[in-house]
């Protein structure tokens, strides 16, 4: 199945640095989530895009995982040649994600 | 225990206005706070400023402020906003002018400065960029301008000093939040749990309607009632640092568990550091718990000393962007476009070789959001070409508008609504400053 079923997604951006976060629906999803969805699958994922490191935290209280993805935004959001220069549909294509 | 309640009206530059205008008539605040100013905005404004000395602060203040001030004033809700920019003193003028056109006579109206670190950036030449790990002297553009990020300091004593508005360039976005907070409740300075608790409030509430169901909808999995008339948020938060967060009733949008976890994850990154001006709080524990509708009790964040160092953005002018667009429709559009682009590879070549500093070419309803090249899509029933690249100069970077446009009459068959520009890109990099390097001022106007 796709993330997108169980789980829901918010992109941020920093500088050259876009987090992502996601978030399981149900409170029972999260122990599947942190297994599945490692910090090394994210970073094959968005081969391509991110050019950097993909750290993971987690935030247990309410069922969410953090990603932080270092030199991904094509040196950022005031230099970016991206049509999407924040990187702010990164968190679909997390969605997208088989597991 | 004493509460006040907080709202935000504002959470980007050019934000919708009538939410934070419900919010001063009908949701008995004793604040609200406006954060309008994004990183590269107050490069922008320094250069407004260089122009006319009058200008620099945020494009929208005098359409804001001629309908939220006369509304503060009437319901007593005191209003603080990042609104200044590059040029708060003439942000403040121009409200103190407003202020009297309404006749909102004995208003105070502060302003905040002390985050321009322009005038002494010669100090900062060999201090190492985060961007680029090489020191600032070695950055490829002019500096236009450099901006500490301040905490609360500036504002609390413009509080302190009786100020009904404050106005401020350069401070980190939460304390825009938590300064009314410890001004209320009379917080220690270095009660950091405390402080860690009034800065995930700010986090909370500097998105405006990100955390009232606005970026959230997913027709079907998370449906969002109203969006047409979404509300803005709301934090009632009690002496001890516990809040709620709600909206007022008749409202569009929704506060729930689901929208305040996205907005939490919302532009952090270890959640058990979040370094800002005042504190390095600590998200890790947080919990969410509904206790009615719309309305959402925050609890467990915690707060460490902070830090000696500041976070100093520098804007610099870096390069010319230009990007053009074209589609293509029905049956072969796909090919058609693909061959666009390899005609623009070629054209570019031919005119400016070796120019362009770097070049990124999509196909919009195809690959131009998510680079992977293994992505699948399926053949479009229309798909729009984008080409855009970075030189040195504009007339080089002209060139790659152009030669879009010219695939009208020299490109593949049925090419259309071809758009063109050339933009002058100042970018931004970071530095850390000492923070005794940068001392807030405050200056207070009487209507």
């Amino acid at each position: 199945m796709k993330l997108w079923e169980i789980a829901h997604s918010r992109t941020g951006d920093k500088g050259n640095i876009s987090n992502i976060s996601l978030i399981a629906y149900d409170p029972k999803d999260f122990d599947l989530l942190r297994e599945k969805v490692t910090a090394e699958r994210v970073k094959a994922h968005f081969a391509g895009i991110v050019k950097g490191n993909v750290v993971r935290y987690e935030l247990p209280n309410i069922q969410a995982l953090n990603f932080v993805l270092y030199d991904a935004l094509g040196g950022g959001v005031t230099r970016s040649l991206s049509l999407d220069m924040h990187g702010k549909g990164l968190s679909s294509y997390l969605l997208d994600m088989e597991i | 225990m004493k509460t006040i309640r907080i709202g935000s009206g504002a959470g980007y530059a050019g934000d919708r206005l009538e939410p934070s205008l419900e919010l001063i008539e009908k949701g008995n605040l004793d604040y609200i706070s406006y954060e309008c100013l994004a990183e590269r905005t107050i490069a922008i404004g320094q250069q407004a400023k260089l122009k006319d000395p009058t200008k620099g602060y945020n494009s929208l203040l005098e359409y804001r402020m001629k309908r939220a001030l006369p509304l503060c004033w009437k319901y007593g809700v005191k209003l603080i906003t990042n609104m200044g920019a590059a040029n708060p003193q003439a942000a403040a003028r121009k409200c103190v002018e407003i202020a009297r056109k309404h006749g909102l006579i004995g208003m105070k109206i502060a302003c905040v400065t002390g985050d321009d670190l322009l005038p002494v950036i010669e100090k900062y030449m060999d201090t190492e960029v985060w961007e680029t790990h090489a020191p600032l002297s070695e950055l490829p553009g002019e500096i236009v301008s450099a901006n500490a990020y301040m905490g609360v300091e500036g504002i609390l004593q413009a509080l302190k000093q009786g100020a009904d508005v404050v106005i401020t360039g350069r401070v980190a976005d939460p304390a825009i939040f938590m300064a009314p907070v410890i001004h209320e409740f009379g917080w220690d300075l270095d009660d950091w749990d405390k402080l860690g608790k009034g800065t995930m409030m700010g986090h909370l509430l500097e998105c405006g309607g990100q955390v009232t169901g606005g970026y959230f909808a997913e027709p079907g999995k998370k449906d969002v009632p109203g969006l047409g008339h979404l509300g803005f948020p709301i934090v009632e938060i009690a002496e001890d640092g516990s809040f709620f967060v709600t909206k007022v009733p008749e409202a569009g949008g929704m506060v729930t568990k689901e929208t305040c976890s996205e907005q939490i994850c919302y532009e952090i990154h270890d959640p058990e550091n979040y370094l800002t001006p005042d504190v390095i709080a600590n998200f890790k524990q947080v919990r969410f718990t509904e206790v009615g509708k719309d309305k959402v009790k925050v609890e467990g964040a915690t707060g460490k000393p902070k830090t000696g160092t500041l976070k100093c953005s520098i804007g610099y002018k870096d390069c010319f962007i230009g990007d053009g667009e074209i589609s293509y429709g029905g049956p072969g559009c796909l090919n058609r476009a693909k061959l666009a682009l390899d005609i623009l590879k070629e054209r570019l070549e031919l005119v400016a070789p070796g120019q362009f500093d770097e070049m990124k070419y999509d196909l919009i309803g195809c690959n131009s959001l998510y680079w992977n090249p293994n992505y699948r899509y399926e053949e479009p029933s229309e798909v729009r070409v984008r080409i855009a690249g970075r030189a040195r100069t504009k007339e080089i970077a002209d060139l790659i508008p152009n030669e879009v446009e010219a695939l009208y009459t020299n490109g593949p068959a049925g090419g259309c609504g071809a758009v063109k520009r050339t933009r002058e890109i100042v970018s931004v990099a970071s530095i850390l400053v000492d923070r005794n390097d940068v001392k807030p001022v405050v200056e207070l106007l009487e209507v």
